[in-house]
C-alpha cells in the first residue's frame, strides 16, 4: 500500500515538537507548529489538486491523528464522537470574537445542511472554542444556534482545548490588539464519516456547493 | 447586470459633484451581527478617496476599540493584524470585505442587532497630510444570513 502523503506531513509535524511535554509550554511550540504547518500548506493544495480523488477537500483517510476528542457542549454534558456515530460529522475550530472566517464557515456549514435536504440530519456540525476563557457556554449556545439550531458548540478548559486541537493538527495562537487579544487559528473543517473516521480535510475557500457534494459521498457510503 | 451598470454610472455622477464637497466616500458599509455577550465584530464597506489617502483610524460610539484589520490566510491558518493604516488610491474603490480588510470593532457596548444602523467615523489621511473624518452610518445584517449562497 502507498504510504499517504498526509502521514509524511504528520511525521514532519510531529518531528518538530518537542517530545518533552515539559518543553511544550505556550508560544514558542504554537510558533514552531504555526510555522510548520504554514510550510507545508501548499503541499496540502497540491495533494487536493493533483491526486485522483472522488472529493473536493483533502483527503486524510486513514490518518493516525483526529480520533477523538473529549470536550463539553453547552450544557455541561461530556461529549466524544462516539456520541455522533451514524452522523457524518464537520468539525470546526475557531472562536466567536472573530469578524471573518468563523461565520463564513459556520454560514457555509449551514448552507450545506440546507443544500443536503433531508440528509441534512445526518450531520451533525460541531463549533470547538479556541478561546475558552471569553466563550463561555451560553454564548457559545447562541452563537451556534445562530447559524443554525442543531449546531453544537463544544468548549474544555485550557489543556482539554490545547489536547483537542494539538489531536486535530489545529494550531492556535492569542494575538493582543488594543486592550484586548484576538487568535490566529487554523481555519480547516473536518468531515468524518458515520462510522466516525476522519475523512476529509476541507479548506477555507471551498464552496458549499463542494463541501455538500464530499458529505453526499460520505453519507452514501 | 445592465441595470447594475446602470446604477454605477448614476452612483458616479453623484459621487462626482459630492467628491467637490467629500474628499472620501463610503458605500454599502455593514456590520456583522452579534449575539448577546459577544464582544467583537467587523465592518465592512467600499471606501473611495478622490484624491488618494490612507485610511488611518476609525472610532464608533457603539465599540470601545476600533482598528483597521487585515486577515490573511497563511496556508490554512488565520490570520488577523491590526495595520497601521490601508492605502487608498485616487478614485479607486477600496472594499473592506470578508477574506480581506474589515474594521474591527472591540468591547461593544451593546449587541449588534441586524437592521439597526451604527454610527460609525472614519478617519483618512490625505497625501497632504490632513485628515478627514467621515461619518458612516453602518447597517447591522444579521450573523448568520439566511439562505445566502456562498460565492468564491
Amino acid at each position: 500500500l502507498q504510504e499517504h502523503p498526509v502521514k509524511s506531513i504528520e511525521r514532519v509535524v510531529r518531528d518538530s515538537t518537542p517530545s518533552n511535554p515539559a518543553q511544550r509550554s505556550g508560544v514558542t511550540r504554537r510558533s514552531a507548529l504555526a510555522a510548520t504547518v504554514s510550510a507545508l500548506a501548499p503541499g496540502l493544495g497540491l495533494i487536493g489538486c493533483t491526486k485522483t480523488s472522488a472529493f473536493h477537500a483533502v483527503d486524510v483517510t486513514g490518518a493516525a491523528w483526529g480520533r477523538d476528542f473529549r470536550l463539553r457542549d453547552p450544557s455541561g454534558r461530556e461529549r466524544t464522537l462516539a456520541d455522533f456515530r451514524g452522523r457524518a460529522v464537520l468539525v470546526f475550530f475557531g472562536f466567536t470574537q472573530c469578524p471573518d472566517v468563523c461565520p463564513t464557515a459556520l454560514t457555509r456549514a449551514a448552507e450545506v445542511m440546507r443544500q443536503l435536504g433531508d440528509d441534512g440530519r445526518r450531520l451533525q456540525v460541531l463549533f470547538v472554542t479556541v478561546d475558552p476563557e471569553r466563550d463561555t457556554p451560553e454564548l457559545l449556545r447562541s452563537y451556534t444556534h445562530a447559524f443554525h439550531p442543531d449546531f453544537l458548540g463544544l468548549w474544555g478548559d485550557l489543556d482539554q482545548t490545547a489536547a483537542a486541537a494539538r489531536e486535530f493538527k489545529v494550531v492556535y495562537t492569542k494575538v493582543p490588539t488594543g486592550s484586548s487579544y484576538t487568535m490566529d487559528h487554523t481555519a480547516l473543517s473536518y468531515a468524518f464519516d458515520p462510522a466516525g473516521r476522519l475523512r476529509l480535510a476541507v479548506r477555507h475557500a471551498a464552496t458549499a456547493a463542494e463541501v455538500t457534494q464530499d458529505l453526499e459521498i460520505l453519507l452514501a457510503a | 447586470m445592465k441595470l447594475r451598470t446602470r446604477h454605477l454610472i448614476v452612483a458616479a455622477a453623484l459621487f462626482a459633484s459630492a467628491a467637490a464637497f467629500a474628499q472620501t466616500t463610503v458605500q454599502d458599509a455593514w456590520i456583522r451581527g452579534t449575539v448577546p455577550q459577544q464582544k467583537a465584530t467587523g465592518m465592512f464597506a467600499t471606501v473611495t478617496s478622490a484624491s488618494g489617502g490612507k485610511l488611518v483610524a476609525a472610532s464608533s460610539p457603539a465599540a470601545g476599540v476600533v482598528e483597521i484589520h487585515e486577515m490573511a490566510m497563511e496556508g490554512n491558518v488565520m490570520k488577523m493584524r491590526a495595520v497601521p493604516g490601508l492605502d487608498l488610491p485616487a478614485g479607486k474603490a477600496v472594499e473592506l470585505k470578508p477574506g480581506g480588510y474589515h474594521v474591527m470593532m472591540m468591547e461593544l457596548k451593546q449587541p449588534m442587532k441586524a437592521g439597526e444602523t451604527v454610527p460609525v467615523t472614519l478617519v483618512v489621511e490625505g497625501k497632504d497630510g490632513k485628515r478627514e473624518s467621515v461619518e458612516v452610518k453602518a447597517v447591522v445584517k444579521a450573523l448568520a444570513p439566511q439562505h445566502e449562497g456562498m460565492k468564491h
